[in-house]
């Protein structure tokens, strides 16, 4: 057993913390409010700071740091803006990572490459209007037409969708195959004919994040952009999603660490009765119990990405870290805003954001229900 | 980070288990029921042999030098089988931890080597008062001193193991003019000293196997020597001696939730209604899920807790954590399992009967969930002040 970061983890810590601090947090609410995406801010100065593939080989464009390293940027970055540690998120596990997992050596110079770098932004097309929860409801289809694959549907609640050069998108290959089987996985570019942008969802929270409708009409793409081998969509989108779930995991404990200090430092400050609210025993369990949940999450977050950096198995531990992070952050934001009374209510203080940013993270990639039912699976395995 | 145990922490959970399993499980449910003392006392020293009382100790005391972190695994694996032996392995540890801390080396001789060989099935923390529970400080115990002795009158209550205590550490007043927590000492008082003797027995919900009694001192008289640390600094070794104790009851906490949540889960997979296993249920899936989860930070809270005490580090915030989400994650995970074992599981038939009474014990000795969210609050509060 050996619980303390290792230089390089501190290290990210500290440079995220200080440009999150510096760079992030002056726009996070205007940003929330005018529901903008400000790519250079919120994508191209990660690249800078090396988190576009932090954790990917240095010969893939990537950092070459560990899953830990990853959680923490994500963390540090969602403590004061949820929305960048979501596009960081969904840019690196979601669109990157199924390049790494499953790509030919062609396939991830070609994608990967600038997807770690940092040139390209990457999004992930699994979600459609009636499958969400039930991913092997998918009903976009790809025909193969000579050294082509045909693809068309659409898929919804895509993060970074309009403003990501690369998809990783789902589509049926198999129509008589029942369910999960059948699926495939490809590599869309932005800019392909017959591949558009949607309807661009008005969300309560992570506003600054953009959420768009992909619509495939027609749209062809080359027989290279198979991802993985035909019908192993299902697999590539659940391993996908089991690292997936670290980074959401990590967004919300970013949420959840940024408001208790908000909390902490309000209640020392706001007087009521002759004395700083800090004093009264009803404020202070609130804030011990906030502690106290944050760093059990905090360990199954970090424990799910040291699993997946050790090359053990970590699909139950990021759901456990998913469903404790995110079930977490609605408690500790909820929480927060009432210690805030009045103002909390108010845009006047971050954590009015925070609550509504909070919320998504017990819904997307994987609700919360999603995850117990995992976890119930896997313990019942033994 | 590396969140395994070592080869050694390993050997010693594998052994804690292996003995549960072998040993105390086939007799839980007696011992609960007040039957087969003798076995309880003979599970006690074969645990003595096993190196067991003295996990952190030092090999030259006869501890097992082994670590905190082994000391925690090994708690929750016994357990796991039966939470009155792992209590009273808990508190022994802690009693030889806290005379190796600050005793004089003659009492170091004296008493360690006795706990750790199971020459002595037990030590007893005498701390807590009938006036004195969550508030240690108001203790109401005296020690007068008298030429080269002690005199002490007084009365503890809910005194662990006391019976078959080898040796007591007690607390005392022995400057009523001091502040409050500032004229408090503490001794080593040997069972059998005159005006030393164990009172009522509390009739409890759970933890039957271990005893918890009065202790009464009616002008007890001891040596001056008998004294444990430096004079009026009592009550600072008692704070720094709980937090390490949290560690115990945590994992206690952690072996019963555990236990509970497995033979639930078992059970779930056995028992059909509605022409399916119960297990087919999302209802009952999701008790199993969130007790996991729970369950697992805890875990993680104890060894973060427990790498920090052996690393030498500042643990009272972590241990404090680690007690009070463990215990209530425990309780949580006993009554939902409880829960799906329906009306079996309130029957003793099943040993979740047994693990829901022994469980809702923790969040209350070693300092209530209310003590420890005081502890946490201090702590983030003077960390930002």
């Amino acid at each position: 057993m050996y619980f303390q970061l290792t230089e390089e983890q501190s290290l990210v810590r500290e440079t995220v913390r200080s440009f999150a601090e510096k760079e992030l947090a002056p726009s996070a609410a205007e940003r929330d409010e005018l529901e903008r995406f400000d790519r250079d801010l919120m994508f191209d100065k990660l690249a800078e700071l090396g988190l576009a593939g932090i954790v990917f080989p240095e010969e893939y464009g990537g950092a070459g740091a560990d899953y830990i390293s990853y959680a923490i940027a994500v963390e540090e970055l969602s403590r004061v803006c949820a929305s960048t540690g979501v596009t960081l998120s969904a840019h690196l596990s979601l669109g990157a990572n199924p390049v790494w997992l499953f790509g030919s050596e062609e396939q991830k110079k070609t994608f990967l490459v600038p997807m770690a770098e940092g040139t390209k932004l990457g999004a992930f097309g699994l979600t459609e209007p009636t499958a969400g929860s039930d991913a092997g409801g998918t009903k976009t289809f790809a025909v193969r037409d000579g050294d082509e694959w045909v693809l068309n549907g659409s898929k919804i609640f895509i993060t970074n969708g309009g403003d990501a050069e690369i998809y990783i998108v789902f589509a049926r290959t198999d129509k008589d195959a029942q369910k999960h089987h059948g699926i495939s996985a490809f590599i869309v570019e932005k800019g392909t004919p017959g591949f558009n942008f949607g309807k661009k969802e008005q969300k309560m929270g992570i506003r600054s994040s953009p959420t768009c409708e992909l619509v495939f009409e027609n749209c062809r793409i080359p027989a290279g952009n198979l991802l993985g081998k035909e019908g192993e969509g299902f697999k590539i989108a659940m391993k996908t999603l089991d690292g997936g779930r670290i980074g959401i995991a990590a967004q919300a404990l970013g949420i959840a660490q940024g408001a208790y200090e908000q909390s902490l430092s309000y209640a020392l400050d706001r007087k009521q009765f002759n004395q700083p609210i800090a004093g009264f025993q009803a404020v202070q369990f609130i804030l011990a119990d906030m502690a106290l949940r944050i760093e059990a999450s905090r360990l199954l977050v970090y424990q799910s990405a040291w699993r997946a950096s050790a090359g053990l198995a970590y699909g139950k531990e990021s759901a456990m870290a998913k469903l404790s992070a995110s079930e977490t952050a609605m408690w500790v934001t909820t929480k927060a805003v009432q210690v805030h009374g009045g103002y909390g209510y108010t845009r006047e203080f971050p954590v009015e954001r925070m609550m509504r940013d909070a919320k998504i993270t017990e819904i997307y990639e994987g609700t919360s229900e999603v995850q117990r039912v995992v976890i119930g699976a896997a313990v019942a395995r033994g | 980070m590396f969140l395994d145990l070592s080869e050694e922490q390993s050997l010693i959970r594998e052994t804690a288990r292996e003995f549960a399993v072998a040993e105390l499980e086939p007799v839980a449910a007696a011992v609960d029921r007040g039957e087969q003392q003798e076995t309880f006392f003979e599970n006690l020293r074969k645990l003595a042999d096993l190196g067991f009382m003295g996990l952190n100790v030092k090999d030259e005391f006869g501890g097992a030098e082994a670590g905190v972190v082994a000391f925690s695994v090994a708690i929750t694996e016994l357990s796991r089988a039966c939470a009155s032996t792992a209590v009273t392995v808990s508190v022994n540890n802690m009693v030889c931890e806290v005379i190796q801390a600050v005793g004089s080396e003659e009492q170091k001789r004296n008493y360690i080597p006795k706990i750790c060989s199971g020459e002595y099935l037990a030590g007893a923390f005498a701390l807590t008062e009938s006036g004195a529970g969550s508030d240690p400080a108001a203790m109401s115990t005296s020690a007068v001193a008298d030429g080269d002795s002690y005199v002490l009158n007084g009365s503890k209550v809910f005194i662990t193991s006391a019976p078959y205590a080898g040796v007591f550490v007690v607390w005392a007043v022995t400057d009523s003019s001091a502040p409050k927590g500032k004229g408090i000492s503490c001794f080593l008082v040997e069972s059998g000293t005159l005006g030393c003797r164990v009172g009522r027995a509390e009739e409890k919900m759970g933890q039957h196997a271990s005893a918890t009694t009065e202790v009464l001192f009616e002008d007890c008289r001891v040596p001056a020597s008998a004294m444990l640390g430096c004079p009026n600094e009592g009550y600072r070794v008692a704070v720094g001696e709980l937090a390490g104790g949290r560690i115990g009851i945590g994992s206690l906490a952690l072996g019963i939730g555990q236990a509970a949540i497995e033979a639930a889960a078992r059970y779930s997979l056995e028992r059909k209604q509605f022409g399916q296993q119960i297990s087919d249920f999302q209802a009952i899936q999701w008790k199993i899920a969130d007790a996991a989860t729970d369950l697992e930070a805890a875990r993680l809270l104890l060894m973060n807790a427990a790498y920090r005490k052996e690393q030498g580090r500042s643990f009272a915030k972590e241990a404090s954590m680690a007690k009070l989400f463990a215990t209530e994650a425990a309780n949580r995970g006993c009554y939902e399992a409880m829960q799906i074992f329906g009306g079996y599981g309130y029957t003793s038939e099943f040993p979740v009967e047994r693990y829901c009474r022994d469980v809702r014990i923790t969040t209350i000795y070693e300092g209530t969930s209310e003590i420890q969210r005081m502890i946490i609050a201090r702590e983030v509060l003077r960390n930002l002040a």
